[in-house]
């Protein structure tokens, strides 16, 4: 009824993405705000962290989820996002695919030295979640004039 | 709140129209996309397909016929600071993208769309004559 394209293996590519991932946690200083925490690829919700002198933004790629029913935590500089999305199954109905995670969740994100717990926003826009925390002052780089 | 959607052939809206998107999102759009995660099932009036897209907006999102095909395609839009360095990211796209052919009994013409917290779900209808019917069976 429905056919579905055949595609590419993604194994091998993922393995690559793997090895980078891994090498850039070798290297890095705080290149790994997940580090052993981190979920195979392919976990729900996926997690992008981006950081700027100011702010660390975490993104949550959590689509059909309540965001009242999340839990956001932050402890010991780890920010701790759990909850649950409930996708049922239609009664009457033959599946095909059921890929959709369906179920509770839970991701753990190291923020660094300098995240003030005190700080922190989140929103939920077109099935994300963005999480803004912000750094102490005094951490940030400072221009220093020469008189 | 759900969106409706509408379903062009072979129409370019803002996601296929590299044009329109930031020079960051033309630059992406180079890049492999993703295939949402699909859940697909049918019931006696037709075909359900419900598809993960996190950062898609109703006017990010392309959805079309071509041919026997339908393809659903979005751009991943979210609020990143100018000068925000990437730490970590399981996404590395911003491109989603995933075609399904049909076949000849579903009406191609009435598929309806809504979209809603990046979820998108497209109904797509059986032709009325062809729904199943039931077939009684005569007692002699």
């Amino acid at each position: 009824m429905f056919g579905i394209p055949s595609n590419m293996p993604g194994s091998v590519f993922d393995e690559l993405w793997r090895l980078q991932q891994e090498a850039g946690e070798l290297f890095g200083s705080w290149s790994s705000p997940l580090g052993i925490r981190s979920l195979p690829r392919g976990s729900f919700p996926a997690v992008n962290v981006g950081q700027t002198p100011e702010k660390v933004e975490v993104y949550l790629f959590a689509p059909g989820i309540d965001p009242k029913s999340l839990d956001i935590s932050i402890q010991q500089n780890l920010l701790t996002v759990s909850g649950r999305r409930d996708l049922g199954s239609e009664e009457e109905a033959d599946y095909y695919r059921q890929e959709r995670f369906s179920g509770e969740f839970r991701r753990v994100i190291s923020l660094p030295e300098d995240a003030d717990p005190e700080q922190v926003n989140a929103r939920y826009v077109d099935g994300i979640v963005q999480i803004g925390v912000k750094r102490r002052e005094s951490a940030r780089p400072r221009q220093i004039e020469i008189h | 709140m759900a969106t409706n959607t509408e379903v062009s052939r072979r129409g370019a809206s803002a996601a296929a129209d590299p044009a329109s998107g930031s020079a960051a999102q033309r630059a992406q759009s180079a890049e492999a996309p993703i295939r949402p995660a699909v859940d697909i099932w049918e019931n006696e009036n037709g075909i359900v397909l419900c598809a993960d897209m996190p950062g898609v907006s109703k006017d990010r999102l392309n959805l079309h016929i071509d041919g026997n095909n339908l393809i659903v395609e979005g751009q991943v839009a979210f609020d990143l600071p100018e000068n925000a360095e990437a730490l970590y990211a399981d996404v590395r796209s911003s491109l989603y993208r995933r075609s399904f052919s049909l076949s000849g009994e579903l009406e191609t013409g009435k598929i309806e769309a809504s979209l809603k917290d990046g979820v998108l779900t497209v109904r797509i209808p059986k032709r009325a004559e062809l729904r199943p019917r039931k077939i009684e069976v005569q007692a002699s």
